[in-house]
């Protein structure tokens, strides 16, 4: 048991904690205003233990928002992540086990995916689809399938040259089932680390998105849009917009560290993200 | 009898849970050749670098002593030994390829110890490895110096590797199974570079290595080691032609090539075999006794002690005493 | 499975002038070629077992993959049982991978470290079909080689060499093939080991009636299981013979100098190694003539220009060497 991983895991589970018992456990709803009570402090620093952390420009309770706004997180988090690996892991191991024209067609078109700045893409595509979290999920995983083509087919070019490999093909098996039967079960940990990796990315990405307005509707809270909206009256305190970026900071590093953890415990020696 | 010039005494490693080598004691007298044989497992490779004080992180060594000249190794400083290390006491590594750097050109590596220990100029050094080089038959030394690693073959690397342990005219050389990774002509050529550095020099060495083979011809005694432990030393016509221990019969056995009715001690082909040299942590009892075919109630009990029972001539087998 | 008491005319193995060239260099820059295999003929009877020999660099060792069509030949035949397995397609030549099976040189790659011992023994079962409790099957091939029946729950990892390497022809034989490939199975093996693998491969041969092409670089390990043997050289044959007559009577300066260099394990035997200049050749720098003229003791001006042919110096005795015989 590595520190990474303890760290890392214990974040992760309290997110996910969070996440899943936010709207039982919010005292308010996260979009009910109280025009009454606009910008309060937390209750430390003089607010009322009503609005336990304080409230927005709109009145709304900033800690049912920082709840929800977790929820948004993890589901953006978990299904980018899911969905660019379910993409990227087949194209990965099609272009690393056969090698040849269909690697270099693949891998060219990788390589021109991965040349479009990141985050213009995502913007461009959000521009273009509207607001709103699956079209968040859509546009993370349209970017973001690529990382995972490139370290997976890499590992599994390696993988492909191992003796058990060809020991599969001289008892018989075709082509497919020497991948998934071979290759694949050896790739797991690799998927794993990477899938980690990429949840942080993708907690970074849709907060960014939110932060400019591109992100998800405006019903729904997010932590970007509360740093939005918190910058609004960083005069007054700094709880409006540094609660949401202290939650943010939290998830990414929390993601990261699980990430690293892993890798370290699975296989120090498996390659980082590209 | 003149005080030999490597004494290890008692010498207990280990790794991790896993005891290496138990209590093994050897000495090597001056100009003479131990070939220290064994399977994988038994330790020998262990207790050639822990002569040269080169064992790995892992590596703990819990009991004994390494008398070098009189100076106990494994007592000295760790830059002490780097003055020995390369000058007087050298080793022979296994694999040519992972023991140079493949960065640097051979000239460069190979003069090494030559310029940290003698202060020789790089070009000093080269014109005196290229010496070396040119008695082993290397038609031109100076050219496979300018060259990187990669460039030659396996061969051609041993032989450098080799030059390099005898440039500084050690007294002790480990050579620690320096042709297993080698062709059989290719091997075949470097034993006759050592033979021929042995007659001319006349370094003690330690050799190890699992071929009894090349043990036969270029080793004035034989130790075998087994499960961590020696179990026999003799000079080696006498260990071939009549060996004391059990398990040194079995190897005899194994490598002598001739086709056999069943397979060496321990029965059927079809019996179990796990890790010959697997190390039981039970020091009460032989280690081999599990596949003795000469087992006796004593093995179980007790853990039979090295014995000479005849001149030079030692076994840790309750067969003999 | 063949029908034992059913004579197949023929042997069971059949390569014709095969050869294997690799081409180094990518598409932009055509680089030079490697001659792993260059011309190779032999023949495996049924239920007899070839050894091949060679140092590195003999081409050995892609012969058997080639044979295999695990790497395709660049020219020449492969007949199976008669039939000629050349140029089949991937798809038709699986179902007949049931009759030709290989072990691999290390019993530490060879096995998917992620899976189950059984699961590993059962794929071959599965892939071809195999009627049967394949479950039976495999705890049968499991004792077969010398392992608990229920060692099919385990990892590899939890196996030692010697071990592993049993699995791997259990693996092998689940099938039943008629030709089994061994590549170096024994090398990295210690020698007692090394014993109880040559001795279960020759039970199981008696057993399975199964033919084996036995490819090792170690002479003493071939002799006590290849009933014929062939030398290789930088991708060629350079001495066949029956295993005993290869020993006590090689007829090739190679193959004399390769037995020469193995030093007896008795000092009591005089031994000197023989004087061999140069090194095992690269297959990308194959000298012209006799391959081995520029390191034999005895080549000649004509070595150096005429390659010798693979012929009948004696009944079933070939020697490709000009000054032989």
């Amino acid at each position: 048991m590595n520190g990474k991983l303890v760290t890392g895991g214990l974040v992760v589970a309290l997110l996910l904690a969070l996440a899943l018992t936010g709207p039982w456990v919010a005292p308010h709803d996260p979009n009910r205003q109280d025009l009454g009570q606009i910008r309060t402090p937390p209750v430390w620093a003089g607010g009322s233990p009503a609005y336990p952390l304080g409230t927005d420009s709109l009145g709304r309770d900033l800690l049912s928002r920082l709840l929800w706004g977790a929820r948004v997180a993890l589901v953006v988090a978990a299904s980018s992540a899911a969905l660019a690996a379910l993409i990227g892991v087949p194209v990965a191991l099609v272009a690393g086990y056969t090698r040849g024209h269909v690697d270099t067609i693949l891998m060219r078109v990788v390589d021109v995916w991965m040349s479009i700045p990141a985050v213009l893409l995502a913007i461009a595509l959000m521009a273009v689809l509207g607001l709103g979290l699956w079209k968040v999920v859509l546009a993370i995983v349209v970017v973001d399938w690529t990382r995972f083509a490139r370290v997976i087919r890499g590992e599994a070019l390696a993988l492909r040259e191992r003796e058990f490999v060809e020991a599969a093909r001289a008892v018989g098996l075709s082509p497919a089932r020497v991948m998934v039967e071979e290759l694949l079960p050896n790739l797991w940990p690799l998927v794993i680390v990477l899938t980690s990796l990429e949840m942080a990315v993708a907690v970074g990405v849709e907060a960014l998105l939110s932060f400019v307005g591109l992100g998800v509707q405006a019903s729904v809270p997010s932590w970007g849009a509360m740093i939005a909206e918190g910058r609004g009256y960083l005069m007054v305190g700094w709880w409006g917009m540094g609660l949401p970026m202290l939650a943010l900071v939290a998830a990414v590093v929390g993601f990261n560290l699980l990430g690293e953890g892993l890798r370290e415990r699975l296989d120090p020696r498996l390659p980082t993200a590209a | 009898m003149t005080e030999p010039i490597l004494r290890v005494s008692d010498l207990t490693v280990r790794y991790g849970r896993r005891l290496a080598t138990r209590q093994v004691g050897l000495e090597l007298a001056a100009g003479e050749v131990l070939g220290l044989v064994g399977e994988s497992g038994a330790g020998k490779s262990t207790v050639g670098r822990a002569v040269v004080r080169m064992l790995p992180e892992c590596a703990r060594v819990e009991a004994g002593a390494i008398r070098f000249r009189g100076r106990d190794l494994l007592a000295v400083s760790e830059a002490e030994m780097r003055r020995r290390r390369g000058a007087d006491l050298a080793l022979v590594p296994q694999d040519p390829l992972s023991a140079l750097n493949p960065v640097f050109r051979l000239g460069v590596q190979a003069t090494d110890a030559l310029r940290i220990h003698r202060g020789l100029s790089r070009r000093e050094g080269e014109r005196e490895v290229a010496r070396l080089l040119a008695r082993m038959g290397i038609p031109d030394p100076i050219d496979i110096l300018r060259r990187h690693p990669h460039e030659l073959s396996g061969g051609m690397r041993q032989r450098v590797l080799l030059a390099m342990a005898f440039s500084c005219e050690p007294s002790l050389v480990v050579a620690d199974e320096p042709t297993t990774a080698l062709d059989v002509t290719t091997q075949a050529q470097i034993l006759r570079i050592l033979q021929g550095l042995q007659a001319e020099r006349g370094v003690a060495t330690l050799f190890v290595t699992h071929d009894l083979g090349v043990v036969a011809h270029l080793a004035h005694r034989v130790a075998v080691m087994y499960a961590g432990c020696l179990v026999e030393v003799a000079p080696t016509a006498d260990l071939f032609r009549a060996p004391a221990h059990p398990y040194t019969e079995a190897l005899l056995n194994a490598s002598s090539g001739a086709p056999t009715p069943t397979s060496g001690a321990g029965g059927s082909p079809r019996g179990d075999d796990g890790p010959w040299s697997a190390l039981t942590d039970a020091p009460c009892a032989c280690p081999f006794r599990a596949r003795c075919p000469r087992r006796l109630a004593a093995c179980d009990e007790a853990m039979p002690l090295l014995r000479e029972i005849a001149p030079a001539r030692r076994v840790a087998c309750h067969l003999h005493g | 499975m063949a029908d034992p008491g059913m004579a197949q005319p023929g042997p069971l193995l059949e390569a014709h002038a095969l050869t294997t060239h690799f081409r180094r260099g990518g598409v932009l820059a055509p680089g030079r070629s490697v001659r792993a295999v260059d011309g190779v003929s032999l023949t495996v009877g049924r239920r007899e077992t070839l050894g091949l020999v060679g140092e590195s660099g003999s081409g050995k060792t892609t012969l058997g993959r080639t044979i295999l069509r695990l790497v395709e030949p660049t020219d020449g035949r492969i007949f199976l049982e008669g039939r000629d397995i050349t140029e089949l397609s991937a798809r038709a030549l699986r179902p007949l991978r049931r009759r030709m099976q290989m072990v691999f040189q290390n019993p530490y790659a060879s096995l998917n470290p992620r899976r189950r011992v059984g699961r590993i023994i059962r794929q071959p079962l599965a892939v071809h079909g195999i009627p049967g409790d394949h479950d039976r099957l495999v705890a049968d091939l499991l004792d077969s080689v010398g392992l608990p029946r229920d060692a099919g729950r385990r990892y590899p990892h939890e196996f030692s060499g010697g071990e592993r390497q049993r699995i791997a022809i259990a693996r092998a034989l689940a099938v039943r093939p008629d030709l089994v490939v061994a590549d170096e199975v024994t090398s990295g093996l210690d020698a007692t080991v090394k014993l109880r693998v040559i001795d279960l491969l020759r039970a199981l041969q008696a057993e399975m009636r199964v033919a084996y092409l036995f490819i090792s670089h170690d002479l003493a390990t071939v002799r006590q299981i290849a009933a014929r043997v062939a030398v290789m050289y930088l991708g060629q044959v350079v001495e066949e013979a029956p295993t005993e007559t290869l020993f006590t009577r090689p007829l090739h300066p190679y193959t004399r100098v390769l037995q020469a260099s193995q030093p007896p394990p008795d000092p009591a035997v005089p031994w000197e190694p023989p004087v061999l200049p140069g090194e095992p050749p690269s297959p990308l720098a194959v000298p012209p003539g006799c391959r081995f003229h520029p390191r034999c003791p005895i080549a000649e001006t004509r070595c150096r220009v005429e390659p010798p042919i693979l012929r009948d110096l004696r009944p079933g005795h070939r020697v490709a060497c000009h000054l032989a015989g």
